[in-house]
Parts: C-alpha cells; structure tokens; sequence
C-alpha cells in the first residue's frame, strides 16, 4: 500500500452516523407504534395507569438529560478551540448526569416492582389489560431507551479517554462530533418518553 | 514500500497475522466477501440436504421423520435458507469483493465496520446453530416465528431470535456501509449514470436493508421479551394482538424479499450485457425500476395477510400496490430481452444461468400475481401455490442469479478458470430438476395441499412423488456445479485478466485482484457497457 496515508473521510462519517441514528428511529419507531395502536385502543386505561407514574422524578429526568445534551455539545465547541482539558471535563460531566438519569430511573423502577407492578407479575395481571399493556411498554421502552443512555455513557467514557491522550484534537474530532449526536438521539427519545408516559393522566 | 510485493493477489498471507486469523482480521473487503462467500455455500448445502430430507419424508409421511421433528426440519431449513444464506447473500459476498472495485475505489468506506459486520455473521449464525442443539430443541414455528405459538413453544426460540437479531444488526452495517461507499467512493469521473448496474442495485438494496431491517429487530426483541420476561405484546390474554406481531414482521420481511432480489438483478444486470456483446438497454430505465422496486416494495407487506384479517380497503390497497411493484420488475424482464435482441450472443455459463433466471423469475413474478389478487388469494392461501411460487422467486431467482455470479466472477475471485463442459451439464440437470420439484407444487396447492402439513390424503402422492424425484435430480445438478467450482478453484487453469471481454473496472485489474486493488484509481470518461471500444 503505497505510501500508506491514513485516509479519513469526514463526511463520509457523517453519513455513516446519520445513516445509524435514521435506523434507530425505525426501531424505536416499532415501539412508537405500538404504543399508539394501544392507547388508542386503550385510551382510558392508559390515563388511569399514568397517574401511577412518579410525576417529579420524570420531570427532574427530563432536566438531567437536557442538561447532560448541553454539556457534550459544549464539550465538541471546546475541542474545536483546542481546550480539550476543557473538554475532557465537559463530557465527564455529561458521563455524570447520564449516571444519575439512570439511578433515577433504578428508583422509579424499583418503587414498582416493590409495589409487584412488573410485566407478568400477579399484581399487574389482575388490572385491566389496557393498563397491563401500559406497564408492559413502560418497562419495555424505558429499559431499552435505559440501555441506549448505558452505551452512550460506555461511548463518551472512551472519547474521554481519546481526548485524553491526543487522538480527539480540534482538527480531527469527527469521533467526538458523531457520538454528540448519538447521545442528543438518546435525549430526544427521552422527550417522546417522558409525555406519553408521565404527562397523559 | 516494496511496490512488487504490494501487487501480490490478495490472498497471499500478508500483514501481522498468520493463519485463519489472516482472514478473521482483515479488514481487505475482498478477504471479507470470500469468506462470507465460503460461510454462505456451508449454510446454502446444509439447507439443501434439510430440504432433501423434507421431500424424503413427504413420499412416506412417519417412516423417516416424526411430525415433531418435521416442523423443526422445515423451520430450520427455512430459518437457514433465508437468514443464514439469501438475504446476506449477493450483498456480503460479491457486493463486497466487487463493488469497490467497480466503483474504483480502494475498499470500503468502513473497513473495520465490514469486519465488524463479519464477525457479528459468525456470531448469530452461531446462535443460531446453537439453538438447534441446547436445552428445549430445534424452533418448530417455520422461519415466520408467528407469535402466540412462537411465545409458547418448548422450542428454544429465545435464542435462535438472538441469533436472527445479530444477523440483522449485521445487515444493516453492511447495508449502511455500503451506501455510503457508493457516496463518497466513486472515482474520478465514475457519475451516477456511469455506475454500473449491479452497484445501483447494492445501492437500492443498501437503503432497504437500513429502512426495514431494525422493524424486524424490534418485532424479534419484544418476542424474546414475551418468552423472557411475559410482556404480553402479541398475547390476547394480557390485551396484546397477534396480528400486530404480523404486521411488524412482513413489514420488514416483504421488503426483505427484495434484498435477496434486487441485488439478483444487478448480477443479470452485468452478465447478459456482456454475453450480448451489446451495451445495456434502457440503463436509466434499468436503474430507477431497481429504486422503484426498493420504495414500492415497502408498502406491500398486507399481501402476506389477506386471510389473516384486515379491512376490505386495507386489502384492496394492499393488493393494488402489490400489481405496482409488477411494473419495475417488468421493466427490467422487457429491457434484459431487448439487450439480447441482435446481439452477437456467446451461450457460455453465466449466460446461461442468467436466462434461466429470466425465465424461472418470470415464472415466479407472475404466479405472484395470481396470489396478489384477492380472490385467488382466498383460495390458495397457505397452500403449496405459494411455497412453489417463492421458491421459484427465491431459487429460480436470486438462487440461479448467485449461481450465474459464481461463474462471472469465478475467474476474477480464484484466478483460475473453470471447465465449461460440467458446468453446462450441471445446470441443465439442475433446470430439469427444479420445475420437477417446484413446478409440482403449483399444481398441489391449485389442488388445496396444504403447506408445512406432515401427511395428506392419498390424492396427493403422486404431484409429492414428481416433486420429490425432482429435488434428487436438483441435487445431482448441484453437486456436479460445486464438484466442477472447487475442483477448478484449485487444479483449474489460469485466468487472464479480462476472460468474458467485460468492459467494467472489475475486468482491468489482474485475476486475482491485488491487494488495494488498483496501483492507481482509474478516471472514468464513458459509460458502462460500452462494447465499441
């Protein structure tokens, strides 16, 4: 090979990174649907099971997260002026609040399971089956958009590590750029989230 | 660097490792799509010999397999065919080794993503291997996984779904990866009505792959939850809806018919021009009707349900899209006949496995029809119509489309040439064999024989009869195919540069194509399938 240049293609990693979050949205998109087709066919339930939900922390959720998105695009800004000690620890923080957001949501989780509300529990089957349907996809999307926050976080704890050590400079920082976007993804689910499960009572 | 050295073919033993883990590591996308290649001929034979054994068992029902066993043996052999072999397919394995040379570029645009996309392949063909074997037995659901059964099964679904789910996330990697390729690749001069067709068909089929595959992704998650964890989604008692399960499933599934064709009709795409010595007819025609198909084919996923309820307008819908989708399809029959016509045309293999695909395909497109139409549909629901109908679509198609790459592209991938003689044989063995064995069930089902049913009534025998003593004769066609590839892969002559007179990019690089492929990228200045000079 040559001289061996190391080729890099930015745009082409922008493409690649749009092209993934585009079929994430379809997979979430299956879950959306669902919802929709059970809430509309269970309309009542849904509200009355929604009010069971913990209104505040939902709320302070949505806020850590918000807050969290803000940080790691903060974090890209320092990079480009070359602060990457400033960088390093902006994403620490977003690593931070990605970890109190799902603490959170281990306590809201919990306090039900505590109470015997999970999917199949003898508690839950003897509510009505829109309402089991409601808790059924609580746990479903939550959890799977649980485990989206979980990999986000494990991806930033390695572009700390990348910032660190000089592979992230502010003339290459596609890598930092493209997971900025997967972790405001993840957010914006949450915002989706957070209406059609604490806010429809 | 040592400039002789870098234009060694490309599997000659290079980099730090050695061994099988040369290959396992490369990141070289022609090491990757011969490996997928060998991986999807093991998984293609070990379908076959299940298949075989299906037929065996339909001419005595009882005496070979138990009804247990027999829905595990067509389940297996229909997860295997379609997830392990036909839907990665053409893409992995030509699509790899061909469509950066084609486009005149060094690779693709994510090497490392590629190998990552292999190695989740192993990893779910594994899982699903594995299922066969553990705890709770083979999956006895067919390849559809419909739920309930599939939540309530003994069967150990829960895994070979994980292994499906992998595959899956593997498809849209390469899927992903590859329309990005097509983006930001192309050489010097290479516009996008210079492309060759069959990167226009990766290129459909690379969306499609992006768009539908993770609905299927979810679909197969919520029923590894039902069985995991009870969240009843698909089951009435907790107020969940098996059609719903259905629906998400042939909403990636119909699309994913087109996955293993589109890229079939890109390889017939490239062969009959050559073997016409004619350029292309109607290449934009050829190129948007493979678009066409890839975003029609996306709203037909109700034709797989008429029977199983749906609104009477959903189903006219549903059934006026699906004669739409007929039209592209149609388009390319008409413009690969009109590139015949006058052409100075040389009948050597891959030619011949090409027109067989036109033929065989024509065959399935149409029956498609009748059972796209409503009320035909009532009748032949569920019948072996429909099994002769998608292994006409699925063998006579992409089947034989693969055989015709295998012998195209034969010379460029082993830098060896194969015998003519064997190979002609061998299809024609395989030709008779299959409308014997497939042919057949279109009559059982006009008849009313049901599909995946273990035994029938004595009326039956003979069509079963004719249709399994086509699948021997298929199989002996088969084996003289492979008998005469890897004998040749290995004692055959050496091939020269440029064997069939192709005019692509694939055909100015030595056979076997050096590593990186071209010493420098070519500036393209016409366009593809130019014969005159």
């Amino acid at each position: 090979m040559g001289d061996s240049e190391i080729h890099k293609d930015r745009m082409a990693a922008k493409y690649g990174i749009w092209f993934f979050l585009f079929t994430e949205i379809l997979f979430f998109g299956g879950m959306f649907l669902l919802y929709s087709i059970f809430r509309y066919r269970n309309a009542g339930a849904f509200h009355i099971a929604a009010a069971q939900e913990d209104l505040l922390l939902g709320s302070i959720n949505t806020a850590v997260l918000l807050t969290s998105s803000f940080f790691i695009a903060s974090a890209i800004s320092a990079v480009k002026r070359g602060n990457n000690r400033l960088a390093i620890l902006l994403q620490g923080l977003t690593v931070l609040l990605g970890a109190v957001f799902l603490v959170i949501k281990y306590f809201e989780w919990m306090e039900k399971i505590v109470r015997g509300i999970y999917p199949n529990s003898p508690v839950l089957l003897k509510l009505s089956s829109g309402e089991v349907l409601f808790f059924g996809l609580y746990y479903v999307m939550t959890g799977i958009h649980g485990l989206h926050v979980f990999i986000g976080i494990t991806v930033i704890s390695f572009m700390i590590y990348f910032t660190a050590t000089g592979n992230i400079t502010r003339k290459d920082y596609a890598k930092l750029e493209n997971t900025g976007l997967y972790w405001h993804f993840v957010d914006i689910v949450w915002i989706y989230l957070f209406p059609l499960f604490y806010l429809i009572t | 660097m040592e400039d002789n050295a870098s234009r060694e073919p490309y599997y000659v033993n290079r980099g730090k490792y050695r061994g099988i883990l040369s290959w396992l590591m490369s990141t070289d996308h022609k090491r990757i799509g011969i490996q997928y290649l060998i991986a999807l001929l093991t998984f293609f034979w070990i379908g076959v010999l299940l298949g075989l054994l299906i037929r065996l068992s339909l001419i005595m029902p009882g005496k070979i397999l138990s009804q247990g066993t027999y829905n595990q043996v067509f389940s297996v052999h229909g997860i295997i065919m379609i997830f392990l072999f036909i839907i990665p397919g053409i893409p992995v394995a030509f699509g790899n080794f061909f469509l950066p040379i084609m486009i005149g570029a060094r690779d693709v645009a994510f090497p490392r993503l590629n190998r990552f996309a292999w190695w989740l392949y192993l990893t779910g063909a594994a899982l699903v291997a594995l299922s066969l074997f553990v705890s709770g037995g083979a999956p006895d659901t067919g390849w559809t996984f419909y739920a309930p059964y599939s939540i309530r099964t003994q069967a150990n679904i829960t895994m070979a779904v994980s292994g499906v789910f992998v595959l899956g996330f593997s498809s849209i990697l390469t899927g992903l990866n590859f329309v990005t390729t097509i983006h930001r690749l192309r050489a010097p001069g290479m516009t996008w009505f210079r492309l060759p067709m069959f990167v226009w068909t990766v290129y459909a089929t690379g969306w499609v792959q992006m768009l539908a595959t993770p609905v299927l992704a979810i679909t197969l998650v919520f029923i590894i939850l039902g069985r995991v964890f009870g969240v009843g989604f698909f089951d009435p008692s907790k107020g969940g809806d098996p059609i719903l399960y259905e629906h998400l499933f042939w909403t990636y599934s119909h699309p994913a018919v087109y996955i293993m064709v589109l890229p079939a009709m890109g390889v017939i795409s490239e062969v009959i021009p050559v073997f016409a010595r004619k350029t292309i007819f109607g290449y934009k025609a050829v190129a948007f009707s493979a678009v066409g198909i890839a975003s029609v084919g996306y709203f037909v996923w109700g034709h797989h349900m008429f029977t199983s309820g749906m609104s009477d307008t959903a189903r006219i819908i549903f059934s006026f899209i699906t004669f739409l989708v007929a039209v592209p399809s149609g388009i390319k029959i008409f413009n690969w006949v009109a590139t015949l016509y006058k052409g100075s045309i040389v009948l050597d293999s891959p030619l011949i496995f090409a027109l067989s695909f036109i033929f065989l395909f024509s065959i399935g497109g149409l029956t498609g029809l009748i059972i796209g139409a409503l009320a035909p549909n009532l009748h032949l629901h569920g019948t072996y119509f429909i099994v002769g109908h998608f292994h006409y679509v699925m063998f006579g198609g992409a089947g034989f489309a693969i055989l015709a790459a295998l012998h195209y592209w034969f010379p460029k991938m082993t830098g060896k040439m194969y015998n003519e003689r064997p190979a002609k044989i061998g299809w024609l063995i395989l030709f008779v064999g299959f409308n014997l064995l497939y042919f057949s069930m279109f009559v059982l089902g006009y008849e009313g024989m049901p599909r995946r049913y273990f035994d029938y009534p004595p009326e039956y025998y003979t069509g079963h009869l004719i249709s399994t003593i086509g699948s021997w004769i298929l199989a002996t066609g088969l084996i003289i195919i492979f008998t005469n590839l890897i004998r040749s892969a290995f004692k055959g002559q050496e091939a020269p540069m440029n064997p069939w007179g192709g005019r692509g990019l694939e055909w100015t690089i030595p056979s076997p194509p050096p590593e990186e492929n071209f010493e420098e990228i070519p500036v393209i200045d016409k366009a593809p399938y130019r014969m005159d000079g």
